[in-house]
């Protein structure tokens, strides 16, 4: 059996006496659609934060294709396919929807090194970057200042930011959260048409947005995993529901 | 909404962020004017040689603190490298060339710029600005301590600075070479300046800026941008620093202390920083200020002008341009939103 796409080895990460990542073994396989649910405090964030490289593990591993990535810094990381959006949106404010996301663009694909030419006539990144606002709805907020926008257009920049980074791994960290429901369709329909073989990792508690995404679960209780399984099996977890699902008040 | 068949360049954002870097109407204007100058006030023009130094140097440090976002008061550190270079190799003889000069200049101060970049851009907020200081206190006290080199706290004057490509002499008490001459050298600077930051750099630069920990998680390699920039404008300031020590044929302690660091600091924010011709505006405010407050309240002109200052970190954070840039959007019909 080939190597996992993300792999994570008795991963973890304590803050003094708080262990906020225990003993994590985890898999995202090429094309998984994997969701990572949990109670608040669990660490499911902390746990994005070490798969992305932003803080490093007090002991374990993290492998990418086989490949051990734990001291890999994180725009290296980044360089090498992983990409993630933020629970709390993380944008340039001041600048317009188009440059956010051209500047995610022109940093893939090596344009942003150039000092010369003017950074609007790359075509080539201002091409690119129109067409993924045009995927999430966004043309019509191109010019737009991303802190004139309300709350759940931005994050829809947050994803097209992440898209624009074109990576194999894509770790969504609530991506829905604060997004009206008449526009989350939206960010479900972009997450629907990803490339196939991407390997995406959601954390989310809307559960209805889990069950429909997610082809394996795995839940998170006090950093440390506490079930993983598809969601038929999740769903049906009797342990799961009176930790989480239950108390949640989902299900 | 332009269909995606016949390409998004037509789309108003695609069409603003691809004109933005054209050249705007009024921007011929301060150039003018510093012509001008030349020819309608030949008396003055030892102050006005001094206020397009001054103008240089707040444009580097637009570079760094407008656009990258570093926060910095030790900009001085890099034009005393760049004036004492120039100083030390005239007075002992072995280079007096002034363009050749000012490049030697530029290289020292982006040495330092590099080399103090490289530990310093790992810090920042508060610790960062403290250590801009301390390395130009250590600078400052360098110079002092060298004596042999430097001419300690006397400085060193009567530099011997060649013709201006071998025919302009610098004339210290006529100084109509030093004026076109810095003209000139702001001139090539500014376009560079300029064409930096509308690059796709510039704009990382400003992304940076904007959210350090998003460029991290979009692959840039933050430190070294930040270092590199640093450096750059370290190399702007030490040219700015050289054209102060052959202007005037001397240097000394002032050109690398913290007076120099706070007043550029003082200008950029009047002026409006992130918006290149802030420099201009704030060092034309700051002089024109000073100058007046100076005779009307001798004592203390100060006061005037730090009251000034925190009118202006209060209400108008964007400097003078902020304010004519938001008087000019009221007066101009609102564009579509297509």
């Amino acid at each position: 059996m080939s190597a996992p796409l993300l792999e994570t080895r008795a991963l973890c990460r304590n803050f003094g006496a708080l262990a906020a990542a225990r003993d994590i073994n985890f898999r995202l396989e090429a094309g998984a659609r994997h969701a990572l649910i949990g109670p608040n405090g669990a660490g499911k964030t902390t746990f994005v934060n070490l798969l992305t490289g932003v803080i490093p593990p007090t002991s374990g591993a993290i492998l990418m294709k086989g490949r051990d990535i734990t001291k890999v810094a994180q725009a290296q990381r980044v360089k090498l396919g992983i990409a993630r959006t933020f629970q709390i949106n993380r944008l340039f404010r001041r600048l317009s929807v188009l440059e956010n996301v051209y500047i995610a663009v022109a940093e893939r694909i090596g344009a942003a090194t150039s000092m010369v030419r003017p950074a609007g006539t790359r075509r080539d990144v201002v091409e690119e970057s129109m067409r993924l606002l045009e995927t999430l709805k966004l043309t019509a907020d191109a010019s737009r200042r991303i802190s004139e926008l309300p709350y759940g257009r931005q994050r829809l920049v947050e994803l097209a930011i992440a898209l624009g980074l074109k990576p194999e791994i894509l770790l969504l960290d609530e991506p829905a959260a604060g997004v009206p429901s008449a526009e989350s369709h939206i960010i479900l329909d972009a997450i629907d048409s990803l490339p196939p073989d991407i390997g995406v990792l959601i954390i989310d508690h809307d559960m209805d947005l889990v069950f429909r995404f997610a082809e394996r679960i795995t839940v998170m209780v006090s950093g440390a995993v506490f079930a993983t399984g598809s969601p038929r099996e999740i769903g049906a977890d009797a342990n799961v529901r009176a930790v989480y699902l239950g108390r949640a008040g989902h299900g | 909404m332009t269909p995606s068949a016949v390409g998004w360049s037509e789309h108003p954002a695609a069409v603003a962020l691809a004109g933005r870097h054209r050249l705007r109407a009024w921007e011929p204007i301060p150039w003018a004017i510093a012509l001008a100058f030349y020819f309608v006030f030949p008396k003055y023009l030892g102050f006005g040689t001094e206020l397009l130094i001054t103008v240089l140097f707040a444009i580097s440090l637009d570079l760094v603190l407008g656009y990258a976002g570093i926060v910095t008061l030790g900009q001085a550190a890099f034009f005393g490298a760049g004036a004492y270079t120039v100083g030390i190799l005239a007075k002992r003889g072995i280079w007096t060339e002034p363009i050749s000069g000012l490049i030697l200049a530029a290289l020292v101060a982006a040495a330092i710029g590099l080399g103090s970049g490289l530990v310093l851009l790992r810090t920042q907020g508060l610790t960062l600005l403290m250590l801009t200081l301390c390395t130009m206190a250590l600078l400052e006290e360098a110079a002092n301590l060298a004596h042999d080199y430097t001419g300690g706290f006397d400085g060193l004057d009567s530099l011997p600075i060649a013709p201006l490509l071998g025919v302009f002499e610098f004339n210290p008490l006529y100084p109509k070479t030093q004026y076109l001459y810095v003209l000139s050298v702001l001139f090539v600077c500014f376009v560079f300046v300029r064409t930096l930051v509308y690059s796709p750099f510039g704009q990382s630069l400003t992304g940076i800026r904007e959210n350090t920990l998003r460029m991290h998680a979009v692959g840039a390699p933050v430190r070294g941008r930040l270092v590199l920039c640093y450096a750059v404008s370290a190399a702007i300031a030490g040219v700015a620093g050289g054209l102060w020590a052959q202007a005037n044929a001397y240097v000394n302690l002032g050109t690398l202390g913290l007076d120099r660091a706070a007043t550029v600091l003082i200008i950029l924010v009047l002026g409006g920083y992130g918006r290149l011709y802030g420099a201009f505006v704030g060092a034309v405010a700051y002089m024109a200020l000073s100058h007046f407050l100076s005779k009307i309240y001798p004592t203390a002109w100060q006061l005037g002008l730090g009251l000034l200052l925190v009118v202006i970190a209060l209400f108008a954070r964007n400097g003078i341009l902020g304010i004519a840039e938001a008087a000019a959007r009221r007066l101009r019909p609102p564009r579509p939103t297509s």
